[in-house]
């Protein structure tokens, strides 16, 4: 059902979503996306063998902060600002948990607009990708 | 561990210069191939009747999707798809690049069957210490993707860190 304005309030969190993309997920994300830096799907690439493994493209990470809030909205609302930083780097096939909270709930000339803290954490508990998301509700 | 970075007047003066414009192509098959690699499972971005049945013209780019850009062998990059060289280079030597970060900001839905003109630019550069890597080089940039109507429908600043 598409997110309507009364089904939320400030401090509600986002249902999470998690993920563990292996290599092949990877290699669909490249495909889809066009970042084929070998760094995502090569372990045999010197800066992967550098850092130990491959890693996962910080652009897929902030494509699934896009998703979960996507999920959310489920288009009751389209996405006004997204934004995130990758202060971590996530390894593939581990267990990866997105979720977010709504901040702000508020009414602005006639727009009916939320403020979204979302995160990345790994099971470690540990925010590898923290980020923003500014939302207008359609209704 | 790369030497000490310096910011040269010569990369100082690819700052605030736009790239010639690229064309980024939203296409059905571009939105699912995108939605796909991210996992998505929802079908409004996969089917038309359901993309529609939302209130969209058509299968709408997934956030943070911004089209494919055209890809010309020998003018596109190889690794990363996008124009290889549209703009002032900013000449630095270092070998590793790792992203650092984005903020898309959106004016209006953008769908299957949009295609966006492209322009970036180098909004700022500035030298970093880093505990894992020393000193890295931070490349903003900003990106502008304009639609068929002359409707600027997004512009992307985003950070690359080279060391």
């Amino acid at each position: 059902m598409p997110l309507a304005w009364d089904d939320f309030e400030e401090g509600d969190e986002l249902p999470v979503l998690k993920k563990a993309p292996g290599v092949t997920q990877l290699v669909k994300y490249a495909a889809g996306g066009g970042d084929f830096n070998p760094l995502h799907h090569d372990f045999a690439f010197p800066q992967a063998k550098a850092i130990g493994s491959i890693i996962i493209h910080g652009r897929f990470k902030y494509a699934a902060l896009g998703e979960l809030v996507s999920n959310w909205l489920d288009h009751g609302g389209r996405i006004v600002k997204l934004a995130c930083q990758y202060r971590g780097m996530d390894l593939p096939d581990r267990e990866l948990t997105l979720g977010g909270r709504v901040t702000r709930k508020y009414e602005q000339d006639g727009r009916r607009c939320a403020e979204l803290e979302l995160w990345v954490k790994t099971a470690e508990d540990k925010n590898t990708t923290p980020g923003s998301a500014s939302v207008e509700l359609r209704g | 561990m790369a030497a000490k970075i310096e910011i040269t007047p010569e990369m100082e003066a690819a700052v605030g210069v736009d790239s010639e414009p690229w064309l980024h192509e939203v296409t059905t098959t571009s939105v699912r191939a995108f939605a796909r690699g991210v996992g998505y499972r929802d079908r409004v971005y996969y089917d038309i009747k359901a993309a529609q049945a939302a209130g969209y013209r058509s299968l709408p780019c997934p956030p943070t999707y911004l089209g494919t850009p055209i890809f010309i062998p020998g003018e596109s990059n190889d690794t990363f798809s996008g124009p290889k060289q549209t703009g002032p280079a900013v000449r630095h030597g270092l070998p590793n690049v790792l992203d650092g970060g984005a903020e898309t900001e959106y004016f209006a839905d953008i769908c299957a069957g949009d295609v966006l003109e492209v322009r970036t630019r180098v909004a700022d550069l500035r030298v970093r210490e880093s505990r894992t890597t020393g000193q890295m080089l931070i490349i903003t940039s900003l990106t502008t993707c304009t639609n068929q109507d002359g409707v600027v429908v997004a512009k992307q600043r985003s950070q690359a860190l080279f060391y």
